[in-house]
């Protein structure tokens, strides 16, 4: 494992590209910690759409993608937040209807523009060759911004997501963190989407998570466990990737779904 | 010593009167049982002293006192995911959020002292959801302790205790109250099983507030 590591990065296209996923997966482990418990899971997946959408205009216009998909995918987030928390129409029905249409003018778009070269697979389903030096230092930048704002307000956004009513209580602005929340969500998306692909960015989110939730007793070894989950199964799924000419997004999530199914079967292994 | 004073306090929603006139007092360690039939305002009102809702009209005073600086709250069935990983310690410490700055440490004094008090220090490690009704309501009552400076509102904290735990419970929470003022919310108080001091009712048809002797004797005349 540790040969086959040292050879792939020895490439420069896959250092780079290791490194993003690296900061991805602690990012997507931190933020989803707080949607699985909060069962705003869907909430990852309608952004990823949302992301895809906007790469796909940006793309066609001619414009950075990530520059241009980041406050598209913020201003999503804030929507859905508002509209699940306002409005009449269903929290779930609101992200399934955002996330179909944002999927459906992706593709539309980029069918229809037959003057550009897009490879439409790369976005769906990610492509290591897509990340070049530029999106790679603004992946390090924002993955950092979203770990440092998560750990500065890790007991807030526990707070909220054990118990919102308690914390709104207690003098704590809830919509404020919430907002915080949906933001990191976002920028983690968007810095995902183009390695791990719009359809399985979000699984990334949630895996993690569920696997922790097996073997947790507390939030803070829940956030360590699924952290450590993350990274590890990022490095075996790009490794087995790499070994097998697979899609590094669709290896990543599968390697991520035997962690759930091992963390599972321990769990409920008898004491 | 006088801590909160609500004058003529009414709220309306439309034309429908939540609750109209309402007028009391609470003291320095008072333990104030707000009584009524469902619908007639007791988690509203609970809500007007906590500061959520704005009355329609009259007004509600707090007097500056130490007890009154931070309130301790436990909400009526709070909707906590049972699945939750978190432990009863970390439930107890979320109360400290309001007392503590961003990179401050918690008090950790305060919450060992919560735990204490409450007899939960061993179950502190155990995950929340997995501790009894009982067990879980003195924790949510120990992070209001901790979240509080010596002023409790517990809105029907007994919900889906059964008898013993009850019992348990009303005992912890007349032993707080020799250095804590408490509000409670509660449907569950008839003259067989009255505690605190005081009573507020909310019944149209029975409309009172004074000690709970008055209370009983008032219900038998």
């Amino acid at each position: 494992m540790l040969s086959i590591l040292t050879e792939m990065l020895q490439y420069d296209f896959i250092l780079r590209a290791f490194i993003v996923g690296i900061i991805i997966s602690l990012c997507s482990a931190l933020i989803g910690s707080s949607l699985v418990l909060r069962k705003q899971s869907m909430i990852g997946d309608g952004l990823s759409h949302v992301a895809f959408g906007s790469v796909a205009i940006a793309t066609i216009l001619g414009l950075a993608p990530i520059e241009f998909s980041i406050p598209i995918v913020i201003a999503a987030s804030i929507f859905i937040l508002r509209l699940s928390q306002n409005s009449k129409i269903n929290g779930d029905a609101a992200i399934a209807a955002l996330s179909a249409s944002a999927l459906a003018i992706g593709t539309f778009l980029i069918s229809t523009n037959h003057g550009t070269n897009i490879d439409l697979n790369s976005y769906l389903f990610g492509s290591i060759l897509a990340v070049s030096q530029h999106d790679a230092i603004i992946c390090f930048f924002l993955g950092a911004i979203v770990i440092a704002i998560f750990l500065i307000f890790r007991r807030q956004i526990f707070a909220i997501t054990f118990d919102e009513l308690f914390a709104k209580a207690i003098g704590i602005k809830v919509s404020v963190h919430n907002t915080i929340l949906a933001i990191l969500c976002s920028l983690t998306i968007a810095i995902g989407m183009r390695t791990l692909g719009a359809l399985l960015i979000s699984s990334l989110i949630i895996f993690p998570c569920l696997s922790a939730l097996q073997l947790s007793k507390n939030f803070r070894q829940n956030t360590i466990i699924a952290t450590t989950i993350s990274i590890i199964c990022f490095i075996i799924g790009f490794a087995a990737s790499y070994m097998l000419n697979a899609p590094t997004g669709a290896t990543v999530v599968l390697v991520n779904l035997v962690a759930f199914t091992l963390c599972w079967i321990y769990s409920k292994l008898p004491e | 010593m006088t801590i909160l004073q609500a004058k003529n306090l009414s709220l309306k929603y439309g034309n429908h009167y939540v609750f109209k006139n309402l007028s009391f007092k609470i003291s320095q360690n008072d333990f104030l049982c707000i009584v009524g039939p469902n619908g007639s305002g007791k988690s509203t009102l609970l809500k007007c002293i906590l500061g959520e809702i704005k009355p329609s009209s009259g007004e509600i005073t707090f007097c500056k006192h130490p007890h009154t600086q931070h309130i301790g709250y436990l909400p009526q069935n709070p909707s906590i995911n049972l699945n939750f990983p978190a432990s009863a310690y970390e439930v107890v410490s979320m109360g400290a959020l309001n007392q503590t700055r961003l990179f401050s440490p918690y008090p950790k004094a305060k919450i060992h002292t919560a735990l204490k008090t409450l007899h939960i220090d061993n179950i502190a490690k155990q995950q929340f959801g997995t501790l009894s009704g009982g067990q879980r309501q003195r924790v949510l009552l120990a992070r209001a302790l901790v979240a509080s400076t010596g002023f409790l509102v517990l809105d029907e904290p007994s919900n889906n205790l059964d008898y013993q735990a009850k019992k348990d419970f009303y005992k912890t929470l007349q032993n707080l109250n020799s250095r804590t003022t408490i509000v409670m919310v509660t449907h569950d108080l008839d003259h067989h099983n009255l505690i605190g001091n005081t009573i507020l009712s909310l019944d149209p048809d029975f409309p009172f507030f004074g000690t709970t002797n008055e209370y009983v004797r008032k219900i038998h005349a």
